[in-house]
Order: structure tokens, then C-alpha cells, then sequence
């Protein structure tokens, strides 16, 4: 199927069930809302390496804020509801608790919670005071520069982790290009993340290893390099490189989205072809296809 | 519709009237409102003996008339709404759990004494013990947002515990007296005595108040928590300023009779 010139793969993206939080930051310039999130995110690109996944949602408005100072909401996936919160309670306490100013929310509304604050407190040494508002309780933590707040209870919702596509161009810097689009034109949507650096892996991995010692290597049948070594190639002839966008969301409909979006900006940018990750459909719950998704897209259908 | 129950004349002696709250009264027939129970002095007497019942709610009742003899009215509801049309006499929504109570005129003393939850509205003034403890109760209020768009009487938030109350006019005397967490917010001036063996908990004033010499200055700050709790008095619809919002507080910790652990936060410049 071709797309803007691109030859598109009638191929999924293979993606897996997680559990998400959204944590809103809050601090008194952008400027530092900003820059607990992004060390708060960092080193949260693969759950398999880091444990959990991990990046910046969008910046948020004072008005759309709890303490009505600017914003970003970042979110956090993991395996498990104990990994969750666990993951929540190191970051928050070394990212956020540490970041000049910052006070830190729930921003997902759900049942199911994990307890964060009320393990942060501790770091109060006793001088910790919770404050009750609405049905929902706060913790204020002294800290030397003046007091950190933080909520109590994060909410958890069932998450999708995994969708993605890979584009493929005769050149790094086309491919490169590419995928700046589709990054940018898959920032809008909300609900989602894309946990790699700038949004982009160029090191697409394989489940497994020659070295028994690891869970995971390189995607060797998607390397340029290795087209003339390996028994099965999947890189066309004439394509140079080849790269990766990672996809987590807060339910299936935001990957789906974003993948969407990012396919038709990475086709406009320039990649000749656009494919998808999978494993066969026989490891992740959820298969989101690459021509289903175009086919019930009316702007791609006019 | 909103079922209405209209006093016909101000009692000769004070009206105990605790079953006039929405889950005692909505979705019960007029006829059947009319029989519950009143205490008029020592004598118990029905509803119907005193107000004439109209209409049928569906989640709201509207008590009218001069209710400034009439206690206990709202006193434990649960949920729902309840309007009084003007003033109305002590304990109004005292140890309420749930839902609204909107007091249009002024609530006489003990008005949200020892509530659970919910919130009581006064949009006049309040009297004395507004959210206190009841007597011989060492915890008041232990939940729920009160908010008086007048002046409150002496001791308002005596043994608070949890919950918020704020008062957008004068706070009398000893305001906060013995109370043990919770938040109480004065924008208008502050009595006395504020704080007076409290334990824990914030009293936030928006002028400067005289306060006890067992109370210590710590620092001028912008605690964070505030913002959140004045953006939702704002909702509630008080008058909070941006400045407000955006200030510094003094903090200034005590007891020191007690655990010092409560605090009164003073708008920094404040007159």
C-alpha cells in the first residue's frame, strides 16, 4: 500500500497490556516544571532495561493545574500495579521532592491507586503534615528551600505499551527527518508517550540473544549493515537506515492514534517505506495494523 | 420540584426539629412528613403542627419562615440538599455526615458542631462554636467544608480535627481553640486568642491577628497548600484576591503549650 510515495507493510505492531499513572508537576516557572519532568523521565526507555517507561504527556496551562501554577504531565508505565507504585516512589522522591519549587498531583482518576505520597512523607522525619481537601489527601514534606506537597494516592489504569512503526529511508538524514515529523505530529495527541529519546530508538531490539546472559539484542534483520550477513533481511534493497518510534499509551486508543498520524507525517517527510515491530502476534495482547488503520482513516481514504 | 416546608409562626419556646433533613424527608408523602416528630419545649408535637408541607423534592427541600427558634435543623443529614430560606437556630447541621446545607440568613451557635462530611453554607453570619466540639467532646469537627460568608462567633473550630473552615468576615475570639489538625481561614480579621492550645493543624489569617506569646515566627514563605485550599474557597464562592493566591504567609508555629506542631499563616504585609 502506498502512502505519500511510501510503501507501506501490510504488517502490526505487536503491542503488550501495562499499567499507567499520569503524574502532574507543578513548580513556579516552566521552566522547572519542566526540568523535574525530563529528570524524572530519563532512563525510562524500556521497561526490560529501566523497569518501567516513562516521558513527558505535554505541558499544562495554569489553568488546567491543581495549584493553578504551570505544569507537565508526565506519564509512567510498568508491568505491574507493584511496580507502578514502586517506580512512582523512587522517581517522585529523586526527581520531583529534590526539584527546586515543584509540588506533584495525580492526574489520572481511577479506583485503583497506589500510595505515593504517603511514602514520601517519611522523608519529613516526623514533621510531616497531611492535609484532607475534597476527599483527597495531601502530604506537605519541609524541605530547606521551603515545602514540598505532594498527593497521597496516584491512580492506575490499564495501559497499552509497544505500538510503534519503524521507517525506513535510503539515508540516515531522510529517515532521521522522518521520524522528527511523525514525533511532532504524534506530540498532539494526548494520552500518550513516546519513551525514547527525542521520541526515536535507532536500535530496534529482537527478543534474545546469542549471549545467554541477555534478554534482548539487536534487531539484526532490520539493519542495513548486516543485509549481506544475515539469513533473513527484512531491509529492502536500496534503504540506508532504519528507525523506531515506541508508542505507550493509556488505553489502546491513543496508540492507535498516534500511530496513525505518525504514519502519515513520516510519509509526507520522506521514508520510502514505513513497516511495524512484531513478534509474530504470539507474545503481545494487542495487534494494531498498519493498513487497518489507514483504511478507516477518511483523510487517508479521500 | 423542591418539597417546602413553611413555618407558620416563631415558636413560643425553642423547636427541636432533627428530622427536618432531606433523607427523612424526601420521597415521603406530605401526609406522612406532617406526623414526624418535633420537640417543642418538653412536648413532643409533630412536624405538621408547625409547618405547612408543599410540593415533593427529588434531592432538595427549602424550610421557610422564621426559623430563629427552631434547632437542629440539617443536624446529621447524610445527603441532599436543604436550603433555609433566612436565619435558623442552633446546632444547624451539627454532626452532619454528607450533602448540603445552605443557610441563606444568619445560623445561631454550634451551627456544624462535630460534622463527618458535607458542607454547610451560612451565608450570613454564624454564632459561637461554628464546627466546634460538643460538650465534653474533646474532637470537633472531624471532616467536611463549612464556610460562612459573614462573621463567626467565639471558638469557631474548637477541637477541629479535619475538615475546612473559613470565614469571610470577622473570627471571634479563641478561633481554633484546643483544635488538633484541620484548616480554618479567616479573610477577614481574627480575634484574639486564635490558636489557643492547639496541637496541630493551620489557621490562615488575611490580617494580622494578636497572637499569644506561645506561638514562635519560623519563616515568610509560599506554602503550597494554600493555593489549592483558596482556589476551592474561590469556587465556594468567597472573594479570595489573586494576591492572595499568590503571597507570601508567615508561619508562625504553636502551641507552645502543646506540641507546636499547629501553625498560623499571616498574609505577609498584612494590615
Amino acid at each position: 500500500m502506498k502512502l505519500h510515495g511510501a510503501e507501506v507493510d501490510d504488517t502490526f505492531a505487536e503491542a503488550f497490556s501495562m499499567v499507567g499513572s499520569r503524574v502532574i508537576i507543578t513548580a513556579a516557572s516552566p521552566g522547572w516544571a519542566m526540568e523535574s519532568a525530563r529528570t524524572m523521565t530519563g532512563f525510562a526507555t524500556s521497561v526490560i532495561g529501566c523497569k518501567c517507561e516513562a516521558g513527558i504527556e505535554r505541558e499544562l496551562d495554569p489553568s488546567e493545574t491543581p495549584d493553578g501554577r504551570h505544569g507537565v504531565s508526565v506519564l509512567l508505565f510498568a508491568f505491574d500495579l507493584e511496580g507502578l507504585g514502586k517506580r512512582l516512589v523512587e522517581r517522585v522522591g529523586q526527581c520531583v521532592l529534590t526539584c527546586p519549587t515543584t509540588a506533584c498531583f495525580n492526574g489520572l482518576e481511577s479506583e485503583e491507586t497506589v500510595d505515593v505520597g504517603g511514602q514520601l512523607r517519611f522523608f519529613g522525619d516526623g514533621y510531616q503534615a497531611s492535609k484532607l481537601l475534597d476527599g483527597v489527601r495531601y502530604w506537605r514534606v519541609p524541605v530547606m528551600e521551603g515545602e514540598f506537597l505532594v498527593q497521597e494516592r496516584f491512580g492506575t489504569g490499564e495501559a497499552v505499551a509497544g505500538g510503534n512503526i519503524i521507517m525506513l529511508a535510503p539515508d540516515e538524514v531522510t529517515v532521521l527527518r522522518s521520524a522528527e515529523a511523525a514525533v511532532a505530529a504524534m506530540r498532539a495527541v494526548e494520552g500518550m508517550i513516546l519513551p525514547f529519546p527525542g521520541g526515536i530508538a535507532r536500535s530496534g531490539s529482537k527478543p534474545g540473544s546469542r549471549y545467554a546472559a541477555l534478554m534482548a539484542s539487536t534487531n539484526d534483520g532490520m539493519c542495513p549493515t548486516l543485509r549481506a550477513q544475515v539469513d533473513k533481511t527484512h531491509v529492502p534493497e536500496g534503504v540506508g537506515s532504519v528507525m523506531e518510534i515506541v508508542i505507550d499509551g493509556l488505553g489502546e486508543g491513543p496508540v492507535r492514534r498516534a500511530m496513525l498520524v505518525g504514519l502519515k507525517a513520516a510519509a509526507r517527510a520522506g521514508a520510502t517505506h514505513i513497516t511495524a515491530g512484531n513478534y509474530g502476534g504470539e507474545l503481545g495482547q494487542y495487534h494494531i495494523g498498519l493498513h487497518e488503520l489507514l483504511t478507516q482513516d477518511a483523510e487517508t481514504r479521500a | 420540584m423542591t418539597l417546602t416546608l413553611t413555618l407558620r409562626e416563631t415558636p413560643s419556646v425553642p423547636l427541636e426539629a432533627e428530622e427536618l433533613r432531606p433523607e427523612r424527608l424526601l420521597g415521603r408523602p406530605a401526609a406522612e412528613i406532617e406526623r414526624l416528630a418535633v420537640w417543642h419545649g418538653n412536648a413532643e408535637m409533630q412536624v405538621g403542627d408547625f409547618f405547612t408541607v408543599a410540593g415533593s423534592g427529588d434531592g432538595e427541600v427549602r424550610v421557610e419562615g422564621d426559623l430563629r427558634r427552631v434547632k437542629y435543623v440539617g443536624s446529621g443529614m447524610s445527603g441532599g440538599r436543604l436550603t433555609v430560606a433566612g436565619d435558623v437556630g442552633m446546632h444547624a447541621g451539627a454532626g452532619m455526615t454528607g450533602g448540603e446545607l445552605v443557610i441563606e440568613g444568619d445560623a445561631g451557635d454550634w451551627a456544624g458542631a462535630a460534622m463527618r462530611g458535607g458542607r454547610l453554607i451560612v451565608r450570613g453570619s454564624a454564632g459561637r462554636q461554628l464546627g466546634g466540639a460538643m460538650p465534653g467532646e474533646r474532637a470537633g469537627t472531624r471532616g467536611g467544608e463549612i464556610v460562612v460568608h459573614g462573621d463567626a462567633g467565639a471558638e469557631a473550630g474548637a477541637g477541629l480535627r479535619r475538615g475546612l473552615i473559613a470565614v469571610a468576615g470577622r473570627l471571634g475570639e479563641a478561633a481554633g481553640l484546643r483544635m488538633l489538625a484541620g484548616t480554618i481561614v479567616a479573610l477577614g480579621e481574627v480575634g484574639p486568642r486564635a490558636g489557643a492550645s492547639m496541637r496541630r493543624g493551620s489557621i490562615v489569617a488575611m490580617t494580622r491577628p494578636a497572637l499569644l506569646p506561645t506561638f514562635a515566627y519560623a519563616c515568610t514563605y509560599r506554602p503550597p497548600f494554600l493555593a489549592l485550599y483558596l482556589r476551592r474557597l474561590r469556587t465556594l464562592g468567597l472573594a479570595v484576591s489573586d494576591r492572595q493566591l499568590e503571597a507570601r504567609y508567615a508561619r508562625w508555629s504553636g502551641d507552645g503549650l502543646e506540641l507546636r506542631r499547629g501553625e498560623i499563616l499571616i498574609l505577609e504585609d498584612a494590615a
